[in-house]
Formats: C-alpha cells, structure tokens, sequence
C-alpha cells in the first residue's frame, strides 16, 4: 500500500473541509449574482432615459461638444481596466487583464502613450508585481458598485479628458469590462467611452429608430448638453461596472462549482483508497494470525 | 402637441439606481435654470436643466408628492414626462430632522475649505432634501 491509512484518513478529512469552504462560496456568488442582476435592471430606466435625452439633443442641434468631438492629432490614450477585488473567479481577472494588454499594445501601435486606470485589486496587484505606473486606482467595491463609485470614476476621467495633454490629459478613453452574456458565458469586451459616439448609442436598444419630438432646450441646446453628458458617461460607467460585478459573481460561481466537484471526486477516490488500506491491514492480521497458531501447532506436535 | 382627449401626464422619476416613482398626474412644478416651470397636459416638448430643489407633482386624485432633486434634467414629450436626477429621492422618504442635520454638518464642515466642489454639491443636495422635505407638509 502507498499510503497508510492514518494518512489517507488525514487527507480525506482535509479534502472534505475545502469541500465546505468552496460549496459555501459557490453559493453565496449563487444568490449575489440575482442581486447584481436586479441592480442592473433597476439602473436600466436612468440609462434609457438618459440616452434618448442625449439622442434628441444630438439629433436637434448641430453642437459640438468638447466631449464628442475626436481629436485631431492623439497623444495619450486612457485605458480603465474593470476586474475583481478577490481572486477565487476563474480567469475572470486574468482574460480583462490580458484584453487590456492587447489593446494597450493596438493603442500604442496607433503611437499612442496609454494611461492605465484600474479599477480593482486584482489589476492593481498586477500592475504593482510588474512596477508599472498607474494613473489611477479605486478598488473595494468590484462585487457590489453603486452609483456613486461610479461618478467618482466618471469625473476623474472626465477631468484628465478635459485637460490638455501635457499636463497628462488623455485625448481618448477606453474601457475594458466583462460583459454579462448569460450565467455562462462572460466576454470581456473594450468600448471606447470618449469621444463620445452618441448618435449610435441607441442601437443596443430596440426602439433605436425613434423620431424625437422637436424639443425646446431650456436654456439652450449646448448647455444642456453640458449638463447631460457627463451624467450619460457616468451612466455608461455604471452600466460597465454592474455588468462586470455580475460576470465576476457568476465566474466564482462557476469556479467554485468545479473545485466542489473536484473535492468530491477526491473524496470518492481517497475513501476508496482507504477502504482499501483497511482490508489490507485486516487480511495481513488474519493470516498473521492464521499463521502463528498453525506454527503453535506446528510446535506442540513434534514435541 | 397635446394627443386629443388626453388630459394626464405621465410621469417617471429616475434616480441612478433605481426608478423611483412613476404614476398619472395632473401637474408639475419644477425649478429650473431659469426659474420655475409649470407643466399640464399638452406641454409642447421641451428639455430643461434642473437646479438643486423640490419638484412638486399634483396626483391625478389631487394627492400631492415632492421629488428632491440634485440637478439632474426634465423631458416633456407627448405627455410624458420624465425626471431623472442621480440622486432623486421622493421627499416621503426624506426624514425632515435628519435632512435638517445633516445640512446644518455639511455647513459646519464649510469653513475648513470653502471651495470645495463636492462639499458645495453636497451641500446643494442636502439643501434641496430639507426644502422638498418641508414643502410635502
């Protein structure tokens, strides 16, 4: 036998309490990821509204806005990479990451400098190992944003958008996020998020082709505009954030699932193997046993 | 542009997070940037900056409700009318001495740093919580 049966004991037991620990994580991702759903719901009323507020605007009035208007000549380039604050999730931190090293490598072949802003410890972890430097970071909140966070986020980007490019102002901004496909699958995807291209904004919905009715602007068309799109940023930034927070849950889940199964695998083979170990160690008694009072016998007679 | 025979607004106020009231209403007075607008049934479309203060809708019934807001914008189209505000709260939901505290901190904190702009914000928001919150009574 290669184990004894104290140690494959040992083994089992310790097998079975990993098993505990992955089957409580499994399903407490379980029941957060209805909850990160329904906040993804509840915040789709504001996005909608807020997009056909922005589309009659566009639509209406010939205004150019600093916020929609693409550079001319690029210099830097913002990159905000959306990942988890713990790990336990797959590869969910690790394929953001590795999207965002490719389009920080597309960005610089356009001869851009990319900025990189983190969201999540993850990506700051990596980031760190590697000493890179970071033009921002927020982490703590990867499971459970809200709105706040993300206006935080939005009026940083938006600051470094606004500020001339030698004083480490951006000239365009890219976000990479995991997008929530089913419980399933999670794609991590790149939008850019300035300029803004507002006019197509409706086309995830269904309504896309609606006709606005000919609003009148109080007090004029570029003020609020003004007003508008730094809220419709914030707003798109929610939107990344939440639908991340459900990718990363719904990825623990999945990981944790496998490791649960896996455990429960082990367990099978090791009470197997120890099972095993134990009829052994019966069956050598036995004949230990079988065979000294033969030799007893043996002995007793021939005297 | 008022549909015929339609005499209700329907009215839907969204915060970030959530929606927070929605329902069939009779009149709307809100401040904006260029002062107050009254808006009935029939309002030709229109889109206005919000300041910092209390929207004030007439219920169908005649019941009246009060919407804190933080800025944020109004759309008027086809009778339908929609508030978003990033933190749009219903003023029956705002704890009048509670608001009245926190603005009375906030205005504490001022003298530190006068001009800090979120400080202001929030100030401007907290104002807006105790006046929506003293006008619903």
């Amino acid at each position: 036998m290669p184990a004894s049966l104290r140690e494959l004991r040992q083994r089992r037991n310790s097998v079975t309490t990993t098993k505990k620990i992955t089957r409580a994580m499994e399903l407490i991702a379980a029941s957060r990821i209805i909850k990160a759903q329904q906040r993804a719901t509840a915040a789709a009323p504001y996005a909608r509204e807020l997009t056909r507020a922005v589309s009659a605007v566009a639509t209406y009035s010939e205004v150019d806005h600093p916020l929609t208007t693409e550079r001319e000549n690029p210099q830097r380039a913002a990159m905000v990479l959306i990942t988890s604050d713990r790990g336990l999730a797959g590869a969910y931190s690790s394929s953001v990451i590795k999207q965002g090293e490719g389009l920080a490598e597309r960005l610089r072949g356009d001869g851009l400098d990319v900025a990189p802003y983190l969201v999540g410890r993850k990506a700051a972890a990596f980031y760190g190992f590697r000493k890179r430097e970071v033009a921002g970071a927020w982490d703590g909140f990867s499971d459970s944003p809200t709105y706040a966070h993300a206006r935080e986020i939005a009026d940083t980007l938006i600051e470094a958008f606004n500020a001339p490019a030698e004083e480490g102002g951006v000239d365009e901004i890219h976000i990479v996020y995991t997008r929530f496909v089913s419980m399933l699958t999670q794609r991590p995807e790149v939008i850019r998020l300035l300029p803004l291209e507002v006019v197509e904004s409706g086309g995830d919905e269904s309504q896309g082709h609606e006709v606005y009715p000919l609003y009148e602007f109080e007090p004029d068309p570029a003020t609020v505009l003004d007003e508008l799109l730094p809220l419709y940023v914030a707003s798109r930034i929610q939107y990344c954030l939440l639908q991340s927070a459900a990718s990363e849950l719904a990825s623990r889940q999945r990981a944790m699932k496998s490791a649960t199964d896996n455990a429960e695998q082990l367990i099978e083979r090791l009470t197997r193997e120890a099972n095993q170990a134990r009829q052994a160690e019966i069956t050598q008694e036995i004949s230990e046993i079988v065979g000294g009072a033969a030799a007893l016998a043996d002995a007793s007679e021939s005297e | 542009m008022a549909e015929p025979g339609s005499s209700v607004l329907h009215v839907e106020v969204v915060a970030a997070d959530h929606s927070v009231w929605s329902g069939d209403v009779t009149s709307i007075t809100a401040r904006t940037t260029e002062g107050d607008i009254g808006i009935l049934p029939g309002h030709s479309p229109v889109l206005a900056v919000l300041v910092p203060s209390g929207v004030e809708i007439v219920e169908q019934g005649g019941g009246r409700q009060v919407v804190a807001v933080d800025g944020g914008f109004i759309s008027v189209a086809q009778n339908r009318v929609s508030i978003l505000s990033e933190y749009a709260a219903m003023s029956s939901e705002i704890d009048a001495g509670r608001a009245r505290s926190e603005l009375e901190e906030l205005l504490g904190r001022v003298g530190a740093d006068e001009d800090d702009p979120e400080l202001q914000a929030a100030i401007a928001r907290a104002r807006a919580r105790v006046k929506a919150a003293e006008r619903a009574r």
